[in-house]
């Protein structure tokens, strides 16, 4: 059975406030999913009724099949959790705090060292295995929250802003290493305030703004859906383009719409189509030999989409 | 070409302990974490200062405190054990709850498969172990200066019947300490009210109950913990009944008559079961409803 997360009409309240409304997404398969919106768009409150820390004014969450708001235990067993980055005993060790873990999971006692050490392995702290937590630095400490999530190798993963905080070091280190975290058989919901990270980590965005869930779907559909039409796409020369390379060759391709200047070696280019127009106008621009290095979807076209899809409500 | 799929280890499932099997485990890690706190060792100092004074006393002066070993055990066991009963739950128990809030500890167990319940009587255990060891601390004072006046041989039989005492009437201190503890986010809250509630707040509860009410003040906890020293006296009440006391006196002209409540030992350990109970409930329900926000 393939990994799976369900949120079933879910609602939080607050008082008078409601802080998410009605929320229905249901993520199967081993991919990550980024759960992207600005802050108090209603992310931490839906992962804490994930994972049974706060509960629902209404709805139910499942992980696995399994209800969380019935049966906590059998639920968060199948998953790894990092919400609120939580404090470690701090005169513990990394060691110690896996072992706890690895202890109140279930884990034989034969399997600890090596699921333990792969864990540490995972987040590279294995230097720091028996030095005690109280004195790491904030960075330190959410990695060691991440191997604790990961000791019991878990189908499901769900992280809160796993790298907010920290220095920018801090966070691409904490990116790199969610990257390694995907498998086949693994779902990981992570979410985030920053596009750029979803777009760097996630293969699923599923985007949320006051408390209302405004689509979910892979990221290159989501390119392909909101910019009109018109996705762009950003390509990197190793040579300055020959200005009539544009309109002859580049501008006569099928689907191309306006091209722009970033600088002489870099072009910004508007198209319309999917993913397969995308595939075939990089490969169309690599076998003219202009010395093309990379093309990356463009991220402020993802940002603008973004940046309307949060406004619309005012 | 090798994909990540081919190397890939298969995801297993692990079984996750029964509630009971994690008490233990959960237990075993709270006390660790108590043993190595700052608090745990200022209380081993604050014990060891009491029996350092403890033993200056009885050398210097003697006399009446070492009359009898009955004396001796009934004076400082007797007064010390609830007052270290009761100090050591505010410490340990003041903000079990609460702390695992504001240090954001309970963040770290809440993602874990394990029930509410098993968290709330996993810190209660730890706790009272902790402050098992403190008493014991104190205990092992007192026999170090008993057996260097009466010898060995010379243990009341009441000793243990008021340490059994004792033990039940810290489960009942720490049961209240950890309801109180779970109606706040903010360790200082916790310390304050369970603080303030034992220290003086029952005193006074029990000071107005038979003043103004004029009934015996079975439903205060602290009248409760007298049984810890009345079980040395010779004429000591079992029974489920308290004993009243009633003295005349005479101020000028006007008979002032005091009347004074002393719970007996089979009523005292019913009421510090009866708070523990009553307690437990309330603090299970209420942590089984709260939510980490
Ligand atoms: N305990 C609470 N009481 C009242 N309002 C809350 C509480 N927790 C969160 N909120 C509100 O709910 C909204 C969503 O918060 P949150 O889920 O933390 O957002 P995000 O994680 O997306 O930044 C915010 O407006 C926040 O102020
Ligand atoms: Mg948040």
């Amino acid at each position: 059975m393939p990994p799976s997360l369900e949120m079933r009409d879910l609602t939080k309240q607050y008082g008078t406030f409601t802080a998410l409304t009605a929320l229905n997404l249901k993520l199967e398969g081993g991919k990550c999913v980024g759960f992207l919106g600005p802050n108090g768009a209603g992310k931490t409150t839906t992962l804490k009724m994930l994972t049974d820390m706060i509960f629902p004014t209404q709805g139910e969450c499942f992980i696995n099949g399994l209800s969380v708001q019935t049966d906590r235990k059998r639920a968060l067993a199948e998953a790894g959790v990092l919400i609120e980055s939580p404090e470690i005993y701090p005169s513990l060790t990394p060691n110690q705090a896996l072992e706890m873990v690895a202890d109140l999971r279930g884990i034989p006692v034969p399997e600890r060292p090596g699921r333990i050490r792969s864990a540490l392995e995972e987040v590279k702290m294995t230097d720091w295995a028996d030095k005690r937590v109280g004195r790491f630095s904030k960075g330190m400490k959410q990695r060691i929250n991440i191997a604790a999530a990961l000791v019991h190798d878990p189908s499901v993963v769900i992280l809160d802003e796993p790298s907010t905080g920290l220095d920018p070091r801090g966070m691409a280190e904490v990116r790199t290493i969610i990257r390694g975290l995907k498998k086949s058989q693994r779902l990981i919901f992570m979410s985030s305030h920053i596009l750029s990270e979803v777009v760097d980590v996630c293969d699923d965005v599923a985007l949320i703004d006051r408390g209302k869930l405004l689509f979910y779907d892979t990221l290159p559909n989501v390119t392909a859906r909101f910019s009109d039409g018109k996705s762009s796409l950003d390509l990197q020369f190793a040579r300055p383009i020959p200005p009539d390379a544009i309109p002859g060759r580049i501008g006569a391709l099928p689907g191309i719409g306006d091209v722009t200047f970033l600088d002489p070696r870099r072009l910004r280019i508007k198209y319309t189509g999917g993913v397969e127009t995308q595939e075939r106008l990089v490969e169309s621009v690599a076998q003219m030999h202009l010395g093309l290095l990379s093309a990356a979807a463009s991220e402020s076209a993802l940002e603008e989409i973004y940046l309307s899809q949060i406004s619309r409500g005012d | 070409m090798a994909t990540a799929q081919v190397t890939e280890a298969p995801i297993r499932p692990v079984a996750t302990p029964d509630s009971l099997q994690q008490i233990t485990k959960l237990t075993r890690f709270q006390l660790y974490e108590y043993v190595r706190s700052r608090r745990f060792v200022a209380m081993l100092g604050i014990v060891a200062i009491i029996g350092v004074i403890l033993t200056a006393l009885v050398g210097h002066y003697r006399g009446g405190l070492v009359s009898s070993n009955i004396a001796f055990y009934g004076s400082f066991w007797g007064g010390g054990a609830s007052f270290l009963v009761v100090l050591s739950a505010v410490i340990f128990g003041g903000d079990a709850i609460a702390g695992e809030f504001q240090n954001k500890t309970g963040y770290f167990l809440m993602g874990l498969p394990i029930r509410r319940a098993t968290i709330y009587v996993g810190k209660f255990l730890a706790a009272f172990l902790a402050s098992v060891v403190v008493l014991g601390f104190y205990l092992l004072i007192l026999l170090g200066n008993g057996v260097f006046y009466f010898g060995s041989g010379a243990l009341p039989w009441q000793l243990p019947v008021s340490l059994i005492i004792a033990l039940v009437y810290l489960a009942a201190v720490l049961g209240t300490t950890f309801l109180f503890s779970s109606l706040f986010k903010t360790s200082a809250y916790g310390f304050a009210l369970t603080a303030i509630l034992f220290l003086i707040g029952f005193s006074i509860l029990q000071a107005l109950i038979v003043d103004l009410v004029h009934i015996e003040p079975w439903m205060v906890i602290s009248y409760a913990n007298s049984s810890i020293g009345n079980i040395f006296n010779p004429t000591v009440n079992w029974g489920i009944f308290g004993t009243i006391t009633t003295t005349s006196t005479r101020i000028g002209r006007a008979a002032v008559t005091v009347t004074t409540y002393t719970a007996g030992i089979a009523e005292s350990i019913v009421i510090m079961i009866g708070y523990l109970l009553v307690t437990a409930v309330a603090g299970l329900y209420l942590f089984e409803r709260e939510e980490f926000t």
